[in-house]
């Protein structure tokens, strides 16, 4: 198992935001994350990741086997988490280029990134002036999805969350971006063979067209009301809304 | 314009004025060196190892290379100087004094001598020792240098008082850059510095004038600068300070005298330990359509105290001013005190200011840890960023140059 969360409950503020979270995600396999604005999606994201903000009250978090429950989050992103964030900071005086240099483990004096980081720089559609820029700051919508995935793919993470990777993002350059989603979930091999795992937000499941899942979760209000086949609990709230599917007899046999 | 009578009759009134801020001095505390104490060089190669290594880490490139000529004093000693380039004098004071009879005019014309204890004392030295210390430059009529003239002021001993009074003139139409980096040897447990700077630039000049300090924990430090700019004329200051020093307290003053002249300061501090930094930029503008900027970035660690002041006056209509301050504290026992003030005595006059003063923000450090680093690293990288300001309107030489020099000055942070 890659990542074991059991009866996992958070709190942000003094507030009780999620409560009884049970999750794993096998070595190799994709889950995607639903449910309505202010669920606890993007909570349950920075739970895992650990950022202090967000208490951990009760539950464990395993990743590979270890309990991470108490690390800080570079412990658990050295030990293979990343994550493309929804809305990240703009940071004044640090650019990307510099940024992508400490995350691809090279050495920040050097002038230039390394050719493999150059080449996927260019992949993503950022050229040299655009590298120099600071980190997110006035960064378009579309520019900074593609400037996190461009860092993600330098730090080459074993686990990858993505909070609505696709969100604002065009349909041409939403392509672009899952090709490289793909690459980072390992879908470019046998579903045998992968090894690397994640865990995709996405509101409107445009994404799941280039991207395949193994598994849908549905988070109501704190809680997994649902799991299930993407594809179906997709469609049932396409069709009766978040409230509807999770109401459905599977999910409600389930509890 | 004062005569020799005047200057010495005003310091001797001035000499036991404090000044009007910062803390004060025991001046009698210090020594005052012979200013034949130290043998001059043949060659900036050859002061020893140590002083070149110290010399480096701020700006001043003992190789010579990609620089227009070299000025060294060490301590009291005007130990050095070479100019390479045609375009660029560079002497002695003492020694231009003698060469050129009009250069009597621009002695404590643009810096009093009775502003306070300080310059009187740097006064009385010359006029009652004959101790002339400090450099002369001059870029002649017409003439544009890339490369940078360099000067280093090094206190080598224990406990003196160095004084120093450096005339830089641009004469019309030419562009002149300076480099200059003062330093200390790594044992002095104390020690004074005074620095007394005069500028003149000339119709349609330009001066570059980046310095970067690098003094030890126990030394005072007390420059005391004035720059006067005629019709077109554009001065940029650029000042660097990331090294722990006892106090310093300084606050150069420029005279946008000329039409369309223009004065730009920009400042780098980071206050170490239990550093007592009072640096501020002062700017009238006195002529038409005359404009300053000045921008300062602090941070703020250990003990550190940190003074920031802005002060500009508009003294006729049409002029533009932006004063701009940001700061960061990163400690609880340390401080910065943002101080901008504007002053206007015309009307239809532009001038704004903008003071920003708080703690990095947490969600920039998380997200960097999302990235792997430690917090650490996090915020040295955040702090780095936000004092690496881009340094502008150099020639592309001097700005590889001056990114260099300040990312070194960070790297020691
Ligand atoms: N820092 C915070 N302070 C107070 N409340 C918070 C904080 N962060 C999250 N919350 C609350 O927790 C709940 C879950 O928020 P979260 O951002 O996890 O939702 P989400 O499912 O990601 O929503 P969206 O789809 O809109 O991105 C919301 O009610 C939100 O207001
Ligand atoms: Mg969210």
């Amino acid at each position: 198992m890659l990542l074991e969360i059991t009866d996992l409950a958070v709190e942000v503020n003094g507030r009780r935001v999620l409560k009884d979270i049970d999750l794993t995600i096998k070595e190799g396999e994709t889950h995607v994350l639903l449910g309505p604005n202010g669920s606890g999606k993007s909570t349950l994201f920075m739970s895992i990741l650990g950022f202090p903000k967000y208490k951990i009250v009760n539950g464990s978090i395993l990743f590979k086997g270890e309990d991470i429950t108490r690390l800080t989050t570079t412990e658990r992103v050295k030990r293979g988490i990343g994550v493309s964030f929804q809305n990240p900071p703009a940071i004044k005086g640090v650019n990307l280029k510099d940024l992508l240099k400490v995350e691809s483990g090279q050495d920040p004096k050097e002038e230039n990134l390394t050719s493999e980081m150059e080449e996927l720089s260019k992949k993503l559609k950022f050229n040299e002036d655009f590298l120099e820029r600071d980190v997110n700051l006035g960064f378009s919508g579309g520019e900074v999805k593609r400037s996190e995935i461009l860092q993600l793919l330098a730090q080459k993470p074993d686990f990858t969350m993505f909070d609505e990777p696709d969100s604002g993002v065009d349909i041409e350059n939403v392509e672009l971006l899952a090709e490289e989603i793909n690459v980072l979930l390992d879908k470019n091999k046998k579903p045998g063979q992968r090894q690397r795992s994640g865990l995709l937000i996405t509101h409107l499941g445009y994404i799941l067209n280039f991207v395949g899942a193994d598994m849908a979760h549905v988070l109501m209000d704190g809680k997994i009301a649902c799991s299930g086949n993407p594809d179906e609990i997709l469609e049932d709230i396409r069709k009766e809304g978040f409230k509807g599917c999770v109401e459905c007899a599977r999910c409600v046999t389930k509890s | 314009m004062l005569s020799v009578r005047d200057v010495l009759q005003k310091a001797e009134k001035a000499k036991k004025r404090k000044a009007a801020i910062g803390s004060d001095i025991d001046i009698d505390e210090f020594i005052k060196e012979d200013k034949k104490e130290h043998e001059t060089v043949d060659s900036i190669q050859d002061v020893p190892k140590k002083v070149k290594d110290t010399l480096l880490k701020v700006g001043v490139d003992t190789s010579e290379e990609e620089r227009a000529g070299s000025f060294l004093q060490m301590d009291q000693s005007n130990i050095y100087s070479s100019s390479i380039s045609d375009s660029i004098e560079l002497m002695n004071l003492e020694i231009a004094l003698d060469k050129y009879n009009w250069l009597d005019q621009y002695m404590w014309n643009v810096v009093s001598p009775d502003g306070d204890k300080y310059t009187a004392q740097t006064a009385l030295r010359e006029q009652e020792e004959g101790t002339k210390s400090g450099y002369f430059i001059r870029s002649k009529p017409g003439t544009k240098e890339v490369f940078p003239m360099q000067a280093c002021m090094f206190i080598g001993d224990e406990t003196v008082m160095q004084t120093a009074h450096n005339i830089i003139i641009a004469e019309e139409n030419s562009e002149l850059h300076v480099i200059t980096g003062c330093a200390t040897g790594d044992d002095i447990a104390s020690a004074l510095h005074v620095g007394v700077s005069e500028f003149y630039l000339k119709p349609g000049s330009k001066i570059t004038f980046t310095m970067v300090h690098n003094w030890a924990e126990q030394v005072e430090v007390r420059p005391r600068t004035g720059i006067t700019i005629d019709d077109n004329g554009t001065f940029i200051n650029n000042y660097i300070l990331t090294s722990p020093v006892k106090t310093i307290q300084s606050y150069p003053t420029a005279y946008c005298s000329g039409k369309n002249s223009k004065a730009i300061f920009q400042s780098i501090q980071s206050g170490q330990k239990d550093s007592i930094i009072d640096v501020g930029s002062r700017v009238y503008l006195n002529g038409e359509n005359s404009a300053a900027e000045v921008i300062s970035r602090a941070v703020s660690h250990d003990e550190s105290k940190i003074y920031s002041r802005g002060h500009l006056a508009g003294t006729v209509p049409e002029v533009k001013g932006h004063l701009e301050c940001h700061g960061l504290v990163l400690s609880d026992d340390s401080l910065i005190y943002a101080v901008p003030e504007l002053e206007a005595s015309a009307a239809n006059l532009e001038m704004s200011h903008e003071a920003a003063v708080g703690k990095i923000d947490e969600d920039e450090i998380y997200y960097l840890t999302s990235r792997g680093l430690t917090e650490e690293e996090a915020s040295s990288m955040i702090v780095r960023g936000f004092l690496s300001m881009d340094i502008t309107e150099l020639p592309p030489e001097l700005a590889n140059e001056t990114k260099k020099m300040t990312d070194m000055s960070l790297e020691g942070m």
